[in-house]
C-alpha cells in the first residue's frame, strides 16, 4: 500500500475570502508580518500497490479539484511500504 | 407535460420546485439521484439545498450521482434542464454549464429579495419574460459567487450566454453581476436565485418566478 497526497488551492486569480479572513485574524493577533493567506484542501489517499500516476492525476483533476477555479498538486510517495 | 424534480441527499427545495411546476400547469415527477431512471419526463429541475452537505465543493458529489449521468446524456440530446442554486452548482460541476460557484466574497450567507435583469428571453426556461425585463425573486446562498477565467467570461458575454444578471446590488460578489447562464443551445439554464420561491403572492415577494416554469411548457409545445 502507498500513500498519495493531493493539495488543492484556488487559482491565483480567484479571490479567496476565507484566506483573507484568516489574514485579518492574524493581524488582530499581532502577526503583522504575514502578508497573504491562501486556504486550500489537503487529501491523503491510501492506494493498493504501486500508485498509478495517470489514474491518480485523473482523480485529482476531475473530482478532488475543480480545474475551473482550482490548481492541484499531486505528491507521489518516494518509497512504498507493504 | 411531465417535469422531473431530482432529490439528492440534502436537497431542500425539491417540494417547492414541484409545487411551482404544478402551479405552472405541468405534472411534477419525483426523481431520485440514486436511480438510472428519468421516467420519460419532458424536462428536469435540479432544486436548491445542500446536497451531500456541500462536502468537497458545493454540488461536486451530486454531479457524480448515477442519475446525473442520464441527465447529462439527455441534456446533450436537447432535454431542457433548470438548475436552481445548488442545482446550478451541480450543473457547473457536471460540466453542463461553464464556470463555477464558490464562497461569497463577504463570507456571509445572503438571504433577501433580489432584483434581476432578464438578458435572454429565448432560452427554454425564459420565453415567458421580455428581454430587458426586471424581476424580483429571493436569493439565498453562501457559495453563490459565480467565477470563471476572464477570457471565459468574455467568451460567455460575447455568445450572449448570460441569462439573468443581478441589479440593485450584487448579493455575493459574482463576476460581472452574473446570476445565471445557459448552455450554447439555450436548453440548460442555471441560476443562483430561487424562482420557485416567487410563485404565489402569499409566500413570495412577487410571482415573477413562475415565468421560468411556464416558459418550458411553451418550449416543449414548440419543439
Amino acid at each position: 500500500m502507498s500513500q498519495v497526497v493531493v493539495d488543492v488551492v484556488l487559482k491565483p486569480e480567484i479571490s479567496d475570502p476565507q484566506g483573507q479572513a484568516v489574514l485579518g485574524a492574524l493581524g488582530r493577533l499581532g502577526h503583522t508580518g504575514v502578508r497573504s493567506v491562501r486556504q486550500g484542501k489537503h487529501f491523503v489517499l491510501e492506494v493498493d500497490g504501486e500508485p498509478d500516476e495517470a489514474e491518480l492525476r485523473q482523480i485529482a483533476e476531475t473530482l478532488l479539484a475543480n480545474p475551473v477555479i482550482e490548481d492541484v498538486e499531486l505528491h507521489l510517495p518516494a518509497r512504498t511500504t507493504d | 407535460m411531465r417535469i422531473g424534480v431530482i432529490t439528492f441527499p440534502g436537497s431542500l427545495d425539491d417540494v417547492d420546485a414541484a409545487r411551482a411546476v404544478r402551479l405552472a400547469g405541468a405534472e411534477p415527477v419525483s426523481l431520485w439521484h440514486g436511480d438510472h431512471d428519468l421516467k420519460d419526463v419532458d424536462a428536469v429541475v435540479l432544486p436548491g439545498g445542500f446536497s451531500y452537505g456541500d462536502y468537497l465543493r458545493a454540488g461536486a458529489i451530486a454531479a457524480r450521482s448515477p442519475l446525473m449521468a442520464d441527465v447529462v446524456a439527455a441534456a446533450h440530446g436537447g432535454l431542457p434542464v433548470l438548475g436552481i442554486c445548488n442545482g446550478f452548482q451541480v450543473l457547473c460541476e457536471a460540466g453542463l454549464l461553464p464556470g463555477a460557484l464558490t464562497r461569497n466574497s463577504h463570507l456571509h450567507f445572503r438571504n433577501r429579495d433580489q432584483g434581476l435583469l432578464v438578458e435572454r428571453a429565448d432560452t427554454a426556461w425564459t420565453t415567458s419574460f421580455e428581454q430587458g425585463q426586471r424581476i424580483v425573486v429571493p436569493v439565498k446562498n453562501g457559495e453563490g459567487r459565480y467565477v470563471a477565467a476572464d477570457a471565459d467570461l468574455d467568451r460567455l458575454e460575447g455568445e450572449g450566454r448570460v441569462v439573468v444578471r443581478y441589479v440593485d446590488g450584487n448579493p455575493n460578489g459574482s463576476s460581472r453581476d452574473i446570476a445565471g447562464v445557459t448552455s450554447a443551445d439555450g436548453r440548460v439554464v442555471g441560476l443562483m436565485p430561487h424562482p420557485e420561491h416567487a410563485v404565489e403572492a402569499l409566500t413570495g415577494p412577487s410571482t415573477d418566478g413562475l415565468g421560468f416554469f411556464t416558459s418550458v411548457l411553451t418550449a416543449m409545445v414548440a419543439a
